[in-house]
């Protein structure tokens, strides 16, 4: 398996861009010949911490490492940080405004679907310096 | 079914990708709500939405989908068309409710596993 490393700015204003990132992810795995499950998973965690940035954190950045048994993900920001971690992993858990759930997002899910299908999450944030979540998909 | 069958049924209009018409497609799933979708869809090949922005295109592009269907009559915006072209997404738009489109697509046989 060659190695691979991708690196993305995620902006903070664009809802409509959010996605991007993952989607050249994406691309960049099945080129890879990775299995399509495990690029599934990969999308999925990616695109709601991407998500998650624009809604919350006024976007970051994005690093996808891939070695020979696993694809990690990192995303950091300098956004307001997570007050209360145990209350954002529980579903249905929402603190994004009503333009957010509008758009789709916004139900209290994101977290929880990240923990859902990566293998291993770990959050370090600070209250008004940012946080950064590592998942770490397996295959 | 094939996808064409799917466009008869709901006497859909398609937008892009009209070459995906002959492919078979097992099952479907109903949702406005994306992360539900990313949350719980299996390997549907359909999206049936209310929702009407890049998103969702987004979504049934993680979740491997082949087609999403608005529903309602609501018409792509132009940035969500050209989104779904570029990743090889057939587009769909029915006058039918929720409800409705997917009460027909279930009683001609397709679930949602």
């Amino acid at each position: 398996m060659e190695a691979l490393r991708l690196e993305f700015n995620i902006d903070g204003d664009d809802f409509q861009a959010a996605g991007e990132a993952s989607s050249k992810t994406k691309r960049a795995l099945k080129k890879l010949g990775l299995p399509p499950d495990t690029i599934r998973r990969v999308a999925i965690c990616m695109y709601e911490g991407e998500i998650n940035m624009v809604i919350h954190a006024n976007g970051g950045t994005v690093t996808v490492e891939v070695d020979e048994t696993a694809v990690k993900i990192t995303l950091a920001d300098r956004g307001p940080g997570i007050p209360d971690i145990s209350s954002a992993l529980t579903e249905g858990f929402s603190t994004a405004t009503n333009q957010i759930r509008e758009l789709g997002f916004g139900a209290g899910m994101g977290l929880p679907n990240m923990r859902k299908y990566c293998d291993d999450m770990d959050i370090k944030t600070e209250l008004n310096v940012g946080t950064t979540v590592t998942m770490t998909v397996n295959f | 079914m094939k996808l064409s069958d799917v466009k008869t049924i709901l006497d859909a209009k398609i937008f892009c990708h009209d070459d995906l018409l002959d492919e078979e497609v097992n099952s479907a799933c109903g949702s406005d709500l994306m992360s539900d979708v990313l949350a719980f869809v299996k390997n549907q090949s359909i999206l049936l939405t209310g929702l009407n922005n890049q998103q969702v295109v987004r979504t049934a592009e993680m979740m491997d989908m082949s087609c999403i269907v608005f529903v309602r009559g609501k018409a792509p915006e132009a940035s969500v068309i050209n989104l779904a072209e570029a990743r090889g997404l057939a587009l769909m738009a029915t006058e039918l409710t929720m409800y409705q489109a997917c009460g027909k697509l279930y009683a001609a046989g397709l679930g949602d596993t």
